[in-house]
């Protein structure tokens, strides 16, 4: 290639420009679907559309286990021994400080609907056990309380809220 | 590749790798200081191309293989959920099918390329000789991702090629069933044909590397079929044949892009959209396009044992090219008589190639068998008599010379 001198640009320096610049936006272009195609495609985000779940068979008391986009979701029955355990805790003491109330919906406090994946590296935790009445984890001793908190082991986080609303009193639609 | 490598890199950290692992001057000698002669035409891109499809088949596939279920339960449902579910699942299957056939049309144009330059001549024999490896290698790989599908024709392709071993006496139909696993093609077949089809991708590139090495300790041909002689006879590969490519190139995948967005079945056929059904043999069994002169000739011959010998033979006898064509001189541009044998090779071969799409009967048998026997008559009898009685043009005394007339 004969040496210009810079002062001057040439047409070579522009068609060299002009023909890296598309070619980039090219190569960016093609790895847009290369990438996209991992994404959820269209029939697992159909799959993993709201369900309804109906609270009327869940007695005092009673955790019920049903799935929503793959995830385990625990449907709480709270007794009032129950509610009243989560909502005396003072809440500054917790690992991960909240009170019951913003974990329930107003006017639905027997009521808890938590996702059940542990906080700390995804088990799933053990109804009615552990010194909180709540759950335990058995993988690595993580302790929940009537209200899904971690009250004791490793995980950093209470147990996590999915998206909820109460279609009637006795029904639930979860996503 | 004789010799040290001239390249001798700036930064600090590439003086580094390679005084420990030297691919910076490999890409040096290889792609960017390789001499090329100077007057190749659009015709020797076809090369590169062949490596950026592959390149494009093996990434699409992958990609694909990420949503595809190999198991007749769900093998055509998984191809339809790619096309309708997976974000640009449409895109991606249309890619690699019609990659398919842009790879093939490539390859054509790539061996007719060969042959009319006589690239296959001394010393170029194994790089010829590797070429019709890869080429055996690409259609195994196009048969069986075609079969996937496991569609109508996917399903009876399978079974009418894989019945072709049964023409081997004696072990014939042990043979079938062993491909088969199992009495007829089924899930086992299109389990191991996946299997296989992931694998010989990888081969066909291994092969490639081959192909590349041997064309690199020889060089190039090119149109005038005689070897550089000085310096003045060559380029350096970068810049000018890596920017005449990229163009040539840019070319050929705007052709592919044309059957992608707007006629993406075009090539394909109708019946691969139904369900595979092992009751129902569709009226006309056709393979897909780039197979059709060879079942042309599979079906012209009425035996079915020397059906599926001429059907071998006729992509063997390629390797031999280099010892039937007797001649001494190189390139179609100097031999008038080879040349217009030439042509009317292609012509049969595109000939062959629409009597494949016909039903076996009446005048398209007659004329299959013409061109079937021209097929063969072009290497057996004409390539080794014009060696020795034609007249050929005499030669210009160098690559410069021809291209810059005796001032060079």
């Amino acid at each position: 290639m004969t040496t210009v001198s810079s002062a001057e640009h040439t047409r070579r320096d522009f068609l060299y420009i002009a023909t890296g610049a598309v070619g980039a936006v090219g190569a960016a272009a093609v790895l847009v679907p290369l990438i996209a195609q991992m994404n959820p495609d269209a029939s697992t985000i159909a799959a993993g559309a709201p369900i309804e779940v109906d609270l009327g068979p869940i007695a005092d008391g009673q955790i019920i286990k049903v799935f929503w986009r793959s995830k385990p979701i625990f449907i709480f029955h709270r007794t009032k021994k129950e509610i009243e355990e989560a909502q005396k805790v003072n809440v500054a003491s917790l690992p991960d400080p909240e009170p019951d109330s913003a974990r329930v919906k107003q006017g639905h406090d027997q009521w808890l609907v938590v996702i059940g994946i542990c906080t700390h590296l995804g088990c799933i935790p053990l109804a009615h056990q552990g010194a909180y009445d709540g759950w335990f984890c058995p993988c690595h001793g993580s302790q929940y309380d009537t209200s899904g908190r971690i009250r004791s082991g490793p995980a950093p986080k209470n147990l996590a809220l999915p998206p909820y609303k109460f279609a009637s009193d006795s029904k639930i639609q979860i996503g | 590749m004789s010799g040290h490598s001239t390249y001798k890199p700036q930064s600090k950290v590439l003086q580094w790798i390679e005084r420990r692992l030297p691919i910076g001057g490999l890409i040096h000698s290889s792609f960017v200081v390789y001499p090329v002669p100077r007057n190749l035409n659009y015709l020797w891109t076809f090369g590169g191309i062949l490596a950026f499809m592959l390149g494009v088949q093996i990434i699409t596939g992958i990609v694909l293989a990420m949503h595809y279920i190999p198991h007749v339960d769900f093998a055509f449902r998984s191809v339809e959920g790619i096309m309708r579910d997976v974000n640009y699942g449409w895109l991606l299957r249309y890619l690699h099918a019609n990659g398919a056939s842009m790879f093939f049309l490539a390859v054509y144009v790539h061996m007719f390329r060969g042959i009319y330059y006589c690239s296959y001549k001394e010393p170029r024999e194994v790089l010829w000789i590797l070429g019709v490896i890869i080429y055996l290698l690409m259609m195994a790989t196009g048969f069986m991702g075609y079969v996937l599908v496991w569609g109508q024709m996917s399903f009876w392709a399978a079974t009418v090629i894989t019945n072709l071993f049964s023409a081997i006496p004696g072990v014939g139909d042990a043979i079938v069933t062993w491909l088969w696993g199992g009495y007829a093609v089924g899930n086992p077949t299109l389990n191991r044909f996946y299997s296989l089809h992931y694998l010989l991708p990888f081969v066909i590139a291994g092969v490639v590397v081959l192909h590349i090495w041997a064309l690199h300790v020889v060089g190039q041909n090119n149109p005038t079929g005689i070897e550089p002689k000085s310096e003045k006879d060559t380029v350096a590969f970068t810049p000018y044949a890596t920017v005449k490519d990229g163009f040539f190139m840019a070319a050929f995948v705007i052709l592919y892009a044309w059957f992608v967005f707007y006629i993406p079945n075009f090539l394909g056929h109708a019946d691969n959209y139904i369900p595979a059904n092992p009751a129902v043999t569709p009226t006309h069994i056709v393979p897909e396009w780039y197979y059709l002169p060879f079942y042309a000739i599979l079906r012209a011959i009425p035996d079915k044992l020397m059906g599926v010998i001429a059907l071998g033979a006729s992509i063997v006898i390629l390797a031999f090219l280099p010892w039937l064509d007797t001649s001494k001189v190189r390139s179609a541009r100097y031999r008038p008589l080879f040349r217009q044998f030439f042509w009317l090779f292609v012509i049969v071969c595109v000939g062959l190639g629409w009597l494949g799409s016909k039903p076996p009967e009446g005048i398209y048998v007659i004329l299959a068998r013409i061109f079937t026997i021209y097929y063969f008559a072009f290497f057996l009898v004409i390539l080794p008599l014009l060696g020795i009685f034609e007249k050929t043009k005499p030669l210009p005394n160098s690559i410069s010379e021809s291209v810059l007339g005796a001032k060079a």
